[in-house]
This record gives C-alpha cells, structure tokens and sequence, in this order.
C-alpha cells in the first residue's frame, strides 16, 4: 500500500498432473499464492500399495475441471485476468501428464492465452519462491519418490544438475524398506515416524555409497539391499529385528549422505543460498539434520512447508512464471515428455 | 447452432464442424495413434478454415469409447474442459454407436467392433430404422467366440464394421457363414460429420464436470485386486 505506480501484476494458471494429484493453482508474480487446489487419489492408490498409472489417469479426467474451476474461485479471478496457461511437462506417468496438457492447451486456445511447458522438476525447486526470494547463485536438493538430484542455479530458469541418483531414488529406497518392513503406504512417513520415536542410538550400521571422490552422485541400492539382507536374515534365523531400529539406521544413512554431499556442493559453488525440495523434503530427520549443516556453515536454508513439498499446482505456476518471463511458449502440439530432464545450461 | 464434433477413440482421428445440418468442416487421419500431438492443432487448423472462433461454439460433441484408453482420455479432456471454460453444452457419444452409423442404410444388423485384444472385442448391436440406428443390444467387451455364437440365432445378415474386423474375418466366416456377414472396406473408419449429426440430436449432459470415458471395464490393477478381495 501507499504505491502511487501501479505495477501489473502477472496471474498465472497452473496445472499439474504428473503422478497421482490432479492439481490447479493461481499465483501472482510468481511469489504469492492466490489459491491452491490439489485433489489427491492417495486413498484410491493406498490398497495397491503404489500409485497405478491407468487409475491415476482415468481420476485426472473425474477432478481435472473441478480442480481448475476451484482454483479460479478461490483466487477470484476471471479468465480475462490470467496472463498464461503453465502446465508440467513431464518427468511423470505419461497417461497422467496428457490429461493435465489437454486441459492447457484447451485452456489456452479458448482464451487465446500463452502455454507455457514446465519441468516438474523446476517445479519443485520455485516451490521455495513462495518463502524467500532467490538469491543466486544457489544450490537445491531435490529428493522425491522420482529423483535424487543437486542442481546449480546461477540465475532464474537456468539448471545445472551437479548430481543425480545412478539408480534408486531417495524417496524409491524409503519406498521399497518400507514394504520389507510391512509398513503401509507410502512408506516415507512411516519410516520417519518409527525413526523419530528411536530414542537410543540404533545398534544396526548401514552402509553409505559415498562413489567416486568429489562426485555429487548418489546411489541407493546398495543399501536398499544391505536392509532387505538384513531383514531376511534375522527372519531365517528367527531373530527379532525391531522395526525402528532398522528404520532409525536406514533414513540415518540416507540423509547422512544426502547432507554431506548438498554442503559439498554448496562450498564449491559459492553458493548464497541452499534449497530443499521435493516429496522426501517433508521428511522430518532430513530437515532437521540440513538445517544443522546449514546453520553450520552459515548459510541461508529454505525449505518449504510440507504441502508445498508434495506435489502441487502452484510450484508449477511459479516455474512457468518465470518460463513466461523469459518468453517460454508451446503450442498446441504440445506433448508429454514423462523422462524430461532439468538440465539446459 | 454450431456443433464441434472430436472422436480420438482409436486410430482414426475426426474433427468436423456443423452448423446445423450443413458441415462446414471435416478433418479425418487414419494413421498411427499420435492424438496428444495431433488433435489439438487439428482442431485449431478446422476453426481457423471455417472462420469460427471458439465461444462461436455452442455445442461440444465427442466420442467417449470404448476404444484406446489415452486416446479417449485425450478427447474427453479437450471436450470437457472446452464445454466448462465456454460454458457450453456437452453431449458424449458411444464410439461404437457412432462406427454403426456407417450402416445406416443397411437392412440387417449391425455390428461394429473394436479389437479389445486376448481374443476380445468391445462391440454392440444394432439396426436400422427409417434411417436412425437403433440399439438392439448394450455395447459391451466380450470373447469374440461367445458374441458370435449369440450372433448365430439371428435370422437376418449381419453387416460387420471396423478396421479390426480384418482381424477376425476368418473366425467370423466359419462361425457364421459367409452368406451372412458383410464387410466393406471404405466403412471401417468412423466419421465426425456422423458424430456432429449424432450428436445434435441427442440432449447435453447435465454435470459437464463428471463426464469421463467409457472404458466399458476397470483398470487391470483393479480386476486383480477385486479377485484378491473375493477369494479371501
Ligand atoms: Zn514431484
């Protein structure tokens, strides 16, 4: 207030369909979240134990304009006021991204509006635009049920993946223990949850691939098979193996080598800032152990809140902002790109 | 009144535009099933030729299935989200019904069909009526060996339609007898005027945001685990 020039604020639409949230979401400039609207089949996926692509697909197209309509109430605001139609490429389940990419590209044509592809990934990453303003450059770690990556910022919308998963993916390995364990899904939670009640140290040690000297990547099926070993082993000999002993060992593992590479990076690109991202950025011992090592190292961390590390519209809305910005446009030949990559530097 | 018709159900791709009982427009491929890239720019190309621009439109039609799974979710989608944004009227459209309108001056019955693999197809009945195709039997997905065997107590020829019916010539033959059945190869691919004309006279839906495909059975993943759930 108090604003005598009036700035035109720019109103972007969101749609994200990548995995199992049928999503829309308004934001403005980029920065403010005017709504955000996520419909989760999470309870249809549950009795299978992971997400059905040909289920999520045919959810998409039951929630896919209830969502949208939602997310314009809830913004107040009219088709004549948004500025561009951005929607998620890819990575994801191809049948779900072209549900969400229809509706965009319909979207735009009906209201001759600008289609702007993002990446799910960048998604992720201007998540931690709506906290704090970016100060480059920056470095971000984004951990998911998809992806384990390190990526370089040195200026909006550019990426540079410094580091990546040469197989499993952190929030895949949390997945997969979690079945060993017979916890129920998604397993993530259940992990972090039985880790957080261990109240003495675990007496169980699980490897960590550290890989090659100065490599950023990561791996973590090796450990994923150490815990089923482990597992099965105590199993054959009729041993009992406490649940949150193994849990507690496994996600100190992982985050152990998630955290020392993150501030290796961080050191050497100088950066200003550090970005946590992703589904697996909810996790509770994650964020507890990176703001230890960032406070440490005296750096600025931002890590969003825990619905805004799911997936979500508006981090979509946020990317393709900029996307928009910089003058990214698709037309109507759009089509999924389900293993996209972020990588463009 | 300005009708878009959109079928992406199976391989054959179809757009027209009508105005009434004139077409003004119509755009059929019969090539490999690329709909997420196709459509959408066939629709643009369509509109500008016809020089309508979209809340021109007062009525979307399309072809909800049985058919390809993502194709049909394609088309659904785009015809959905139209008719919502527009406000707009929607009206849905079996894909096998649409296919049997190439049978409409055919005295006998009338039996489209699309290849629902492992020796299935999804199919229907129907026949011919003073020019309208009327609905003898629902559209279903079945063994081909039992339809045609239901088929066999018919008493009148029966005109098979698709382009999967190649597939299953031989079978048919030696079920039925070839005096019986009819095929003709410029018949087997649906038609979007048919579906606009269709589609004028049947009435909209009235909750645009539920209308989804006719997959005519569930997810793969779901029939396992309904079994699962049975046998315990
Ligand atoms: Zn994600």
């Amino acid at each position: 207030m108090g604003e005598f020039i009036m700035e035109e604020s720019i109103l972007i639409l969101g749609i994200e369909t990548s995995c199992d949230e049928t999503a829309a979401s308004v934001v403005e400039n980029g920065m403010l979240i005017r709504s955000n609207v996520v419909a989760s089949q999470i309870k249809s996926h549950k009795r299978f134990g992971g997400v059905v692509p040909e289920i999520a697909s045919r959810h998409h197209v039951e929630q896919i304009t209830l969502v949208c309509e939602a997310a314009l109430e809830e913004a107040h605001v009219t088709w004549e006021e948004i500025d561009g139609i951005a929607v998620t490429e890819g990575p994801g389940l191809v049948g779900a991204l072209l549900v969400g990419i229809s509706a965009a590209k319909t979207l735009a044509f009906a209201h001759s509006l600008p289609l702007i592809p993002v990446n799910h990934m960048a998604g992720h990453i201007y998540a931690n635009r709506f906290i704090k303003e970016f100060t480059f450059p920056l470095v971000s770690l984004v951990v998911s049920g998809g992806h384990t990556e390190i990526i370089h910022m040195p200026e909006h919308g550019r990426f540079e993946l410094i580091g990546e998963t040469r197989d499993d993916a952190a929030g895949e390995a949390f997945d997969k223990v979690a079945r060993v364990l017979g916890l129920p899904y998604p397993g993530g939670p259940e992990i972090d949850r039985l880790a957080r009640e261990k109240e003495e140290p675990s007496p169980l040690n699980f490897p960590r691939a550290w890989l090659e000297e100065g490599s950023y990547d990561f791996s973590f099926s090796g450990l994923k098979s150490a815990v089923i070993n482990a597992v099965h082993n105590a199993e054959q000999k009729g041993e009992h193996l406490d649940q949150a002993d193994v849990a507690a060992s496994f996600q100190e593992s992982v985050i152990e080598v998630l955290v020392t590479k993150t501030m290796g990076a961080v050191q050497q690109y100088q950066a200003k800032q550090l970005l946590v991202a992703g589904g697996v950025a909810a996790n509770g011992g994650l964020r507890h152990a990176i703001t230890k090592a960032a406070e440490e190292a005296g750096i600025e961390l931002v890590i969003p809140p825990i619905q805004l590390c799911t997936d979500n519209a508006a981090m979509i809305a946020a990317a393709g902002t900029i996307d928009y910005l910089q003058g990214k446009r698709a037309n109507m030949g759009l089509n999924a790109q389900p293993g996209l990559e972020l990588v463009n530097i | 009144m300005n009708v878009l018709a959109i079928d992406s159900s199976n391989i054959t791709m179809g757009i027209a535009i009508a105005n009434q009982d004139i077409v003004l427009g119509e755009l059929i491929t019969n090539v490999k099933k690329n709909h997420s890239v196709k459509l959408m720019p066939a629709i643009e190309y369509l509109m500008n030729e016809t020089q309508l621009k979209p809340e021109e439109i007062d009525r979307i039609v399309v072809a909800t299935g049985p058919g390809s799974y993502t194709g049909v979710r394609i088309g659904v989608t785009i015809a959905k989200t139209l008719a919502w944004t527009l406000k707009k009227e929607l009206v849905g459209v079996s894909s096998l019904e649409l296919l049997a309108q190439n049978g409409r001056f055919f005295n006998g019955f009338i039996c489209p069909l699309f290849d629902a693999r492992r020796g299935r197809v999804y199919t229907g009945l129907y026949r011919s009526k003073n020019g309208d195709i009327i609905k003898e039997k629902e559209d279903t997905i079945i063994q081909l060996s039992d339809w045609l065997n239901m088929l066999n107590d018919l008493d009148q020829p029966i005109l098979f339609l698709g382009n999967d019916v190649r597939l299953y010539e031989h079978q048919i033959n030696e079920c039925l007898g070839k005096e019986n059945v009819e095929t003709h190869v410029t018949k087997n691919q649906s038609s979007p005027s048919e579906l606009a004309w269709l589609g004028m006279r049947k009435r909209p839906v009235t909750s645009i945001h539920n209308f989804v495909p006719t997959y005519l059975q569930l997810a793969e993943a779901e029939t396992k685990w309904l079994a699962k759930q049975e046998g315990k």
